[in-house]
């Protein structure tokens, strides 16, 4: 790259900073506002410098909840998002690695079909057929259950395409090396592939950790008990009253609370996280 | 045309690694001048510096009569050649060599002379509408080389042009590269890791080290008289064999003289003999290993008593070994003790550290 | 496709693809199916008969103005959402590309947004744009604009536009920074050299070797726009004021939450599902290709 000096790179190093103002200054509001009272920021007199009240809201928002009707305890939302989120990422790397395992290294009849009709799933996000698949979900009395969370969300094909992938870039000696050690298929997975798989499944698991922690509209709908709401659907709930009634340093307390986790994932996981970003998508 | 004149130029990095440690050279007009060293030398960030592609932290950068240290590399007037061509993998071959001069607003009527002219020298002709990813490594190469020479510049700068090669292309590039060098008389900056490269190409020769230059001059003369015990052994394959002069044996036949630290012979400056020539050095060798190659047969020797180790170098032979290069006819069985020896004019002396060639 | 090398097994293989697949068949398939078929019949008042009506679901909804609207707002949302987004990450990619000291923490600091829920990002700007106690809403108010998202549909369709664009640069500028750090260094040099200024290097070079990178994230933020805008208006607008702020997904949700005509809402899953397919499917033709130059 040309190196350059003087004003230029101040120029660049200003925008990027402008860049990064914009990009923090909401949640910087959120931060600032869930110290503060309510009473003044309903005035609109909120104001711009964190306030005093940090343990008082934030107490009372992981384990009261708001005043209102919805009057649920934060931390048991986080519980469910985070049980959620675990459920979604490990059952499907679980469940896609070994299909793709299968796959790749097995010759089968109706194994292009079959491969296919995993693939075909990589198109359509769970939002277009919301209402058949809460309808197929309330017939298996999933409703209001972990598994009904986290199922319908398994149910697609990035994951098995990536394992594919990377299965595909495995030197062949590696298997011939392993049969002539005398390992069988299964053996051959657990001490060959898993392990070279390492970096994928981490790399993997950061996103959809992050999908999973962040869903909203699927559990927005099969979710009616108040015990089992994410903190994603919780915190709607928060602002559904009218607004003179909105608790808003609970409401940005549990915004907060809600970025907290798959924000930390991002920055202490930045590798991973890239990595897992970029090849999720290509 | 121009000279370009490095005036006690300096790099250092924030955190403060000194990449260039005060480098003076200068190039008369129309001159080939090649930097060579080991990677990490600093070679390519000086070249990078004269380009403009890096900023000088010290010293002067002068090209035809101009310090440029400030100017933008588009304003220098100079061409570059990179390793990898840096083609823009979007354009097609004429676009490639037309963008330069288009951006200096050139009449199309022009560019198009330009760069039929310089296809044509360099047998592109046929491929103008190709784009680089439809050509051949050779031939990126030499759109690379079109790409400076439609700018008619005052300076060529090559980084490393051949290294992406494959060794016969290489040795034809070179060729034509000098001989495009010689008509168009442009001055020229070369950067090689390759000595040989370097040897073949050169007017004047550069060789650096650590950020520092350890010889300047024509590249014979270099061969001939090499100013530190790493040019002589960076410069001709094999390396010069270097050997301390603590070593009784050496001291007891070079008389005062072994005093210095570091004795030096190359390979083909040895022959088998039982004699010792007056003033000169000879070594009893237990033949460890022979390569014939046709032409010429290379002996690996291993001297009898075991010696301390000389001044670390690249190219640096195991402590005790010795390569002697003698004609193809000639072939000793391995195990077999022979004698070597060289005359007077053939040894190099340099001082116990190897920074300074002692004439004597 | 498949390996050289593989392993005999009559029964393992498909004991490894079924899981999956039933996960696949009962949660993807069946669904989709069902949205298939219910979107050609139409059910009674009760929900106790239905008879097969062809594609008047289909003509029912393309007469429905309401329905046409959506489909306009839902193309305009994506367009503007990625443009914005996209021309600010672009910008924001560029200079943090250039060799400058510290910008590995620009990275990180620029990159954390994606984590972001959207629900949770339509609380932020909401709160921080809401017309009574809204921080930035008294600067607007100061500045003379009569600002009120929550019965204005335009004001509303702006903050769900910014809201969604400031969500989408972290995504946008680390792809953009990626395409940027696979085209080599020398070649920027070389335009250096060739006397091409900044700007000028900026379109002829740096523009044309992103533009596959650049139509892969157009696609990106449209299906981001058409989805995950969801979470976003339904925090801040719930659809309004009025249907101003209703997209497609957000109105099979609300037209299927009042529970009225489910072959209507299927119809509208339906004409969802051939969207995104076709939108997929532009962007696999491309991938395939990979460089358009």
């Amino acid at each position: 790259m040309v190196e350059q000096e003087g004003f230029r790179r101040y120029v660049a190093h200003i925008i990027l900073w402008i860049g990064i103002a914009i990009v923090a200054f909401p949640v910087y509001i959120a931060i600032v506002a869930s110290t503060q009272d309510n009473a003044l920021i309903a005035n609109g007199q909120m104001s711009l410098l964190p306030g005093g009240h940090f343990f008082e809201v934030y107490y009372q928002t992981i384990f009261v909840g708001t005043s209102g009707s919805t009057r649920e305890p934060v931390y048991n939302m986080m519980l469910n998002s985070l049980v959620m989120a675990l459920l979604i990422a490990v059952g499907k790397i679980a469940i896609s690695i070994i299909s793709a395992y299968g796959i790749v290294y097995f010759r089968f009849p109706f194994r292009m079909p079959i491969f296919w009709i995993i693939f075909i799933t990589l198109m359509l996000p769970v939002e277009v057929r919301i209402y058949p698949t809460y309808k197929i979900v309330a017939d298996l009395h999933m409703l209001d259950s972990y598994a009904g969370l986290a199922l319908p969300l398994i149910a697609s094909a990035t994951a098995t395409l990536l394992f594919r992938q990377f299965f595909m870039t495995v030197p062949d000696e590696l298997l011939e090396a392993s049969r002539i050690d005398g390992a069988g298929p299964l053996r051959f997975f657990w001490d060959t592939l898993l392990p070279l798989s390492r970096t994928n499944m981490a790399a993997l698991f950061v996103i959809l950790f992050i999908l999973g922690w962040n869903q909203y509209l699927w559990p927005l709908l099969i979710t009616t008990r108040d015990d089992m709401q994410t903190i994603q659907v919780g915190i709607r709930k928060m602002i559904t009253t009218t607004d003179a009634l909105t608790e808003w340093p609970v409401v940005m307390a549990t915004a907060v609370l809600a970025m907290l986790p798959p924000v930390f994932v991002v920055v202490a996981m930045q590798k991973l996280f890239v990595r897992g970003l970029v090849e999720t998508e290509k | 045309m121009a000279n370009v004149t490095l005036r006690n130029v300096r790099k250092t990095y924030t955190g403060g690694f000194e990449a260039i440690k005060g480098v003076n050279v200068d190039v008369g007009d129309g001159q080939f001048c090649v930097l060579v060293g080991p990677s990490g030398c600093g070679k390519s960030t000086l070249l990078r510096m004269v380009a403009g592609l890096e900023t000088v932290s010290g010293g002067e950068i002068d090209i035809g009569g101009r310090v440029v240290n400030q100017v933008e590399p588009a304003d220098r007037d100079i061409a570059m050649v990179f390793q990898n061509y840096a083609l823009y993998p979007h354009m097609s071959v004429f676009n490639n060599m037309a963008y330069g001069l288009r951006n200096r607003g050139m009449a199309e009527t022009e560019v198009k002379t330009r760069v039929d002219e310089a296809a044509r020298v360099l047998e592109l002709s046929a491929m103008l509408e190709r784009k680089p990813r439809q050509l051949s490594g050779g031939q990126r190469q030499r759109v690379a080389m079109g790409r400076a020479i439609v700018r008619q510049p005052k300076v060529f700068l090559f980084d490393e042009p051949l290294s992406n090669l494959d060794a016969k292309l290489r040795i034809a590039m070179r060729v034509e590269i000098r001989k495009l060098q010689r008509r168009l008389n442009t001055t020229s900056i070369y950067v090689t890791h390759d000595q040989l490269e370097a040897m073949t190409l050169a007017d004047i020769l550069v060789v650096m080290n650590g950020g520092q230059v350890e010889q300047i001059g024509n590249p014979l003369a270099i061969y001939e008289k090499p100013a530190t015990t790493f040019v002589a052994s960076f410069i001709g394959a094999p390396p010069m064999n270097l050997m301390s002069m603590r070593t009784e044996e050496i001291k007891s036949q070079l008389g005062s003289a072994g005093e210095a630290g570091i004795l030096g012979i190359r390979p083909e400056d040895f022959v088998i003999t039982d004699q010792t020539p007056a003033g000169g050095v000879a070594l009893p060798l237990t033949v460890e290993a022979i390569e014939r190659v046709g032409a010429e047969t290379f002996i690996y020797g291993s001297r009898a008593e075991d010696e301390q180790r000389v001044a670390a170098t690249p190219g640096e032979l195991p402590p005790g070994e010795v390569i002697v290069r003698v004609p193809g006819t000639e072939a000793p069985a391995i195990g077999q003790k022979i004698r070597v020896a060289a005359v007077r004019q053939k040894l190099h002396l340099f001082s116990g550290d190897g920074r300074t060639r002692i004439e004597g | 496709m498949q390996k050289q090398s593989i392993f005999q097994s009559k029964l393992l293989p498909y004991a490894l693809v079924a899981p999956q697949l039933a996960i696949v068949l009962i949660f993807f398939y069946w669904p989709a199916l069902q949205a298939v078929i219910q979107s050609f019949l139409l059910q009674d008042a009760f929900g106790l008969s239905s008879s097969f009506v062809w594609f008047d679901n289909y003509i029912e909804l393309f007469k429905d103005p309401a329905y046409f609207e959506a489909i306009v707002r839902t193309f305009f949302f994506s367009f503007a959402i990625a443009v914005s987004s996209l021309s600010f990450a672009l910008l924001l990619a560029v200079m943090a590309d250039k060799p400058l000291r510290g910008s590995m923490l620009y990275r990180t600091l620029l990159i954390w947004p994606y984590a972001v829920a959207p629900p949770v990002v339509g609380v932020l700007w909401i709160f921080m744009l809401h017309p009574s106690l809204g921080v930035l809403a008294r600067y607007l108010r100061a500045a003379g604009v009569d600002w009120n998202p929550l019965l204005d549909g335009n004001q509303a369709a702006a903050l769900i536009i910014l809201a969604a664009a400031w969500k989408q640069i972290s995504y946008n500028f680390l792809f953009f920074l990626a395409g940027l750090q696979a085209i080599p260094r020398s070649v920027f040099e070389a335009a250096a050299i060739d006397g091409a200024r900044p700007m000028r290097r900026f379109w002829t070079v740096t523009f044309p070797l992103l533009s596959p990178t650049i139509f892969f994230l157009l696609v990106v933020n449209i299906v981001y726009a058409f989805f995950d805008t969801f979470g976003i208006i339904d925090t801040m607008t719930r659809g309004g004021p009025g249907t101003s702020t209703v997209t497609l997904v957000y109105k099979v949700y609300s037209d299927g939450l009042l529970g009225g005509n489910l072959g209507s809402s299927a119809a509208q899953s339906v004409i969802l599902m051939v969207m995104v397919i076709v939108l997929t499917g532009i962007q696999f033709r491309f991938v395939e290709r990979k460089v358009t130059y």
